[in-house]
């Protein structure tokens, strides 16, 4: 992999990205395409890349490279063209603190604590995930229970197992990715546990990581009790009823030394919060005009940070437009401002970007909360009817608006509603 | 050799009593079963240093409560691990309650404890705004705080160890006996036995069962399982000291616990078992906790949680602390501590060195004691103009190995060089892996430098020490004749 660790930090750049994965990567070089003398990326990894570099699994690219490629493939391109843009790439460092001023403390073996000033930040620190804290198994508290993404971590980039035999709760991607990888490792795995009625992770991936391998889903049964005093022992599960509460009655117990989680994501926001940018409470994200702007001026955000994102293609993309305003802030060459809310309406879960402007296009992001099965309808506003086969809160929807339907659009609001064609009336 | 006293258990009170020892020309080992010290039932402490207002005067409980609080400042002084005097509310919701209020007030006033004062509703929602607003009065007890427990266990053994008390982990007593000279042989499950004149039996959750060994065993204990939740950062700050709900005659019941380090910490439970190992967490547990601390805090909720454990306090069949001498010569009892225990346990340990003086051991003061333990450099809390100078000294003061508590590469390193052996003994000397994210960014960092500097192929770092490992080799990389048959079965 390559890597350029900059010789000496200069002490301002027109722009300042934290975070090298997808987004960050993509961010730079929308930033020097649209004129941005000097950006850097900071990284805390020690290579660039983010999670890409752990998922050595195909399936990236397909709509941003135009060409399926691997994780840490998809990684190393957008990182090459980061360099040949004379992107600064400083990995291993952290950022400290970030204040409104646009007022980075950095640290860094190589340069110890130092202080950059940005003439725009783009975030995009990526997500985390959810824990067994957070979920609040009960049970006892022994090794062996982790998250799937350290599990890929531990298997994919040192090359150790985490178990001999793990039972996976949740059906979100990386615990699908995992099921088939540890499979091939020699690790069993017992099944795959879900709370909700329908699966967490892309369709494709419960076809091609579980059903070609044997590996049994359970919808609607979750992990109710661990055991084990040093190590995993064995797992309790349990089938849930509509309102997800275990039936203990019909509880059973499975063997296993590991327990994976996977269930579900959380935008990494401590440096948002610490800078104090307004949150949408349903993203967990920052709220973002259509330039990916977040309400303290010249700080911009995108990726996983904003919202999770099912695909890293659409990361890049979105970095891109945060990249590009960005450069656009620092050269004088702004968006007008947005002069239109976009609102989430019936099942929708959560919009993004939170505003439009009726300018140019824009692509809106979003998530139903209950699945439509079949024949699905997308409204925006009055402005825009959209049918598509259906809906599933694990697959990330969109919708574009063009500035001609926004024509004769006179409101400042425009609602997002999802809903079945045979509902409507 | 033989040992002048041996301290059966490394928790909080082995520790200390191992650390009051330290002082004298004496020649003392602990005796631990688990990996480190502490990680018992101390690790799952509340971690409250009580008012000294809570215990009855009658029990051994009350005086020992309130001598040991006003030990922690200079102890904290000393040795450096996180304390501090934050204070408690114990909070009336209806007028009957206001009598008990009053009682413990008296109790505290009678004992000498200071700044005790009865506040009014009003006063109490002034000072902590959110609190519900059902509270009607409250108990404010300056005296209070909270401490580390961990940590002060660590660094108490630690200072012990480096004035010269052996400390050894991994051992577990199997058999006592004495013999007509007075010296105790004690006999480990790892094949080792150690000699000593005096034994001190400060084995907590076992301390019945050691008795039985030394064939004075005319107690019991029995655990109470306390759940405990550890809420996220956001949450700091919404309660500024400890917050108690009224006490009934067996519990003081659920608390709202703003911790040494900004988080807060809510419970705990308390449920009698017979099982001594059963540190599981429940459903009911939460709900019951979650149900109670939103009825003294409304703004808590389960949907903050980070993370979750269970300890089990040791009941004594007497329901006060057992400490004393035995019928069995040489043999002390610092049995069934129960809370106020961690309060209480530097006044446990000289109480014990008041006895084995009685007993007549010979106790010289150490020409070269050194009470003080360097303190552990904690980067993240430092001015910005120190973590440039200490980053400028040394680079691995800007290597970040944790990410959300902001630890670093020379912190875990230190830790390491002071006694951690495993992933928790790190997480307890320097919070590696207690933030939000629980160890996904930092648990394999932590897990290399431990490999590194303790000179260990990653596959024998544990969690805590026994089977508790985290990592195996590859199938197809691995020698199969290297791989611990143990690790391969699954148990079932």
């Amino acid at each position: 992999m390559i890597t350029t660790q900059p010789r000496q930090i200069a002490s301002a750049y027109d722009v300042v990205i934290v975070g090298a994965g997808p987004a960050g990567l993509a961010a730079a070089l929308g930033a020097r395409e649209q004129g941005a003398e000097s950006v850097l990326i900071v990284d805390r990894e020690r290579e660039a890349g983010g999670i890409l570099l752990q998922c050595i699994h195909s399936g990236f690219g397909l709509q941003y490279f135009k060409e399926e490629v691997t994780g840490p493939e998809y990684a190393e391109r957008s990182l090459e063209a980061a360099i040949e843009h004379d992107v600064d790439i400083l990995t291993d460092a952290f950022v400290m603190d970030l204040t409104e001023d646009r007022r980075l403390v950095l640290m860094s073996p190589e340069h110890g604590v130092v202080i950059v000033r940005a003439g725009a930040v783009v975030l995009a620190m990526g997500a985390r995930e959810r824990t067994r804290g957070a979920i609040q198994i009960p049970g006892t508290r022994p090794a062996g229970v982790l998250t799937a993404g350290l599990a890929q971590k531990m298997v994919n980039l040192h090359g150790y197992l985490p178990g001999r035999r793990a039972v996976i709760l949740g059906s979100g991607d990386i615990g699908l990715i995992m099921a088939r990888r540890l499979t091939l490792e020699g690790v069993e795995v017992a099944g795959v546990f879900e709370i909700m009625p329908y699966a967490n992770g892309l369709g494709r991936n419960i076809v091609q990581c579980l059903q070609d391998y044997d590996i049994p889903l359970h919808l609607s049964t979750t992990v109710i009790d661990i055991h084990g005093h040093d190590r995993v022992e064995r797992v309790t599960v349990a089938p849930v009823d509509e309102e997800l509460t275990p039936d203990a009655s019909r509880a059973w117990d499975i063997p296993c030394d590991t327990l994976l989680l996977s269930v579900g994501l959380i935008p990494e926001n401590e440096l948002s919060r610490t800078l104090g940018v307004r949150m949408d409470p349903l993203t967990n994200g920052p709220m973002v005009t259509s330039a990916m702007e977040t309400s303290v001026p010249g700080v911009f955000a995108a990726g996983n940070v904003v919202h999770i994102n099912d695909l890293a293609d659409w990361v890049s993309e979105e970095a891109l437009i945060a990249g590009r305003s960005a450069a656009r802030r620092v050269t004088g060459n702004p968006h007008p401002a947005d002069n239109i809310r976009v609102i989430p309406g019936e099942n929708v879960g959560a919009v993004v970007p939170q505003s439009v402007s009726s300018d140019r296009p824009h692509r809106i992001s979003f998530r139903v909360n209950r699945p439509i099965l079949e024949d699905a309808v997308i409204k925006l506003g009055d402005v825009r009817r959209r049918r598509v086969r259906a809906l599933a809160p694990a697959e990330m929807a969109t919708i574009n608006i063009a500035p001609r339907l926004l024509e004769s659009f006179h409101g400042d609001a425009l609602r997002l509603d999802a809903f079945a064609a045979a509902e409507e009336g | 050799m033989r040992y002048d006293v041996a301290i059966i258990g490394g928790g909080v009170v082995g520790c200390a009593i191992a650390r009051a020892l330290s002082r004298y020309e004496l020649e003392v080992i602990l005796i631990e079963r688990e990996r480190e010290v502490g990680f018992g039932t101390s690790k799952a402490n509340s971690g409250i240093i009580h008012a000294g207002a809570h215990a009855k005067p009658t029990e051994l409980k009350g005086p020992l409560e309130w001598a040991g609080n006003q030990a922690w400042g200079p102890l904290h002084e000393e040795l450096g691990f996180g304390f501090k005097r934050v204070g408690e509310l114990i909070v009336a919701v209806e007028e009957e309650q206001l009598d008990t209020l009053e009682k413990l007030r008296q109790q505290g006033v009678d004992r000498g404890v200071p700044g005790l004062e009865l506040w009014d509703g009003e006063q109490v929602r002034a000072e902590e705004p959110n609190v519900s607003e059902d509270i009607i009065a409250a108990l404010w007890a300056p005296t209070a705080g909270v401490v580390n427990p961990y940590e002060a266990t660590l660094l108490l053994a630690e200072s012990a160890a480096r004035n010269g008390v052996t400390i050894t982990t991994d051992r577990t007593v199997t058999a006592l006996s004495s013999d007509d000279e007075g010296t105790w042989r004690i006999d480990t499950e790892e094949g080792v036995a150690y000699h000593s004149r005096f034994v001190i039996n400060a084995a907590g959750l076992h301390s019945d069962e050691v008795a039985a060994l030394a064939g004075v065993g005319d107690f019991t204990i029995k655990p109470r399982k306390g759940e405990e939740y550890l809420l996220d950062k956001r949450l700091s700050g919404i309660v500024s000291r400890i917050i108690f709900p009224c006490p009934t005659p067996t519990t003081k019941g659920i608390l709202v616990i703003p911790t040494v380090d900004g988080t807060i910490m809510v419970g705990p439970t308390a449920e009698d078992l017979d099982d001594k190992t059963d540190t599981s967490t429940s459903e009911a547990g939460a709900e019951q906790i979650f149900r109670s601390v939103q009825r003294l805090v409304p703004g808590i909720s389960r949907k903050d949680v980070i993370a979750e454990f269970a300890g089990l306090r040791s009941i004594s069949s007497t329901n006060d602390f057992i400490i004393g001498p035995t019928a069995a010569r040489g043999f002390i009892n610092a049995a069934g501590i129960q809370s106020p225990g961690l309060t209480a346990s530097p006044a446990i340990a000289e109480q014990i060195v008041g006895f084995l003086d009685d007993e007549g051991l010979k106790l010289r003061e150490r020409d070269d004691y050194e009470p003080t333990l360097p303190h552990p450099a904690r980067f993240a809390q430092q001015p910005l103009d120190e973590q440039i100078r200490l980053a400028a000294a040394d680079p691995r003061f800007a290597h970040l190995v944790c990410r959300c508590e902001h630890v670093t590469e020379a912190e875990v390193v230190e830790a390491i060089h002071r006694g951690a052996h495993t992933l928790d003994g790190v997480k307890f000397r320097a919070r590696c892996g207690m933030g939000r994210c629980q160890g996904g960014f930092c648990t394999w960092r932590v897990i290399e430098l431990l490999a590194r500097e303790l000179d260990l192929d990653v596959t024998e770092v544990t969690k805590c020490g026994g089977d508790s490992w985290i990592a195996l080799e590859r199938e197809d990389v691995a020698d199969p004749t290297e791989v611990a048959p143990v690790r391969e079965e699954v148990p079932t």
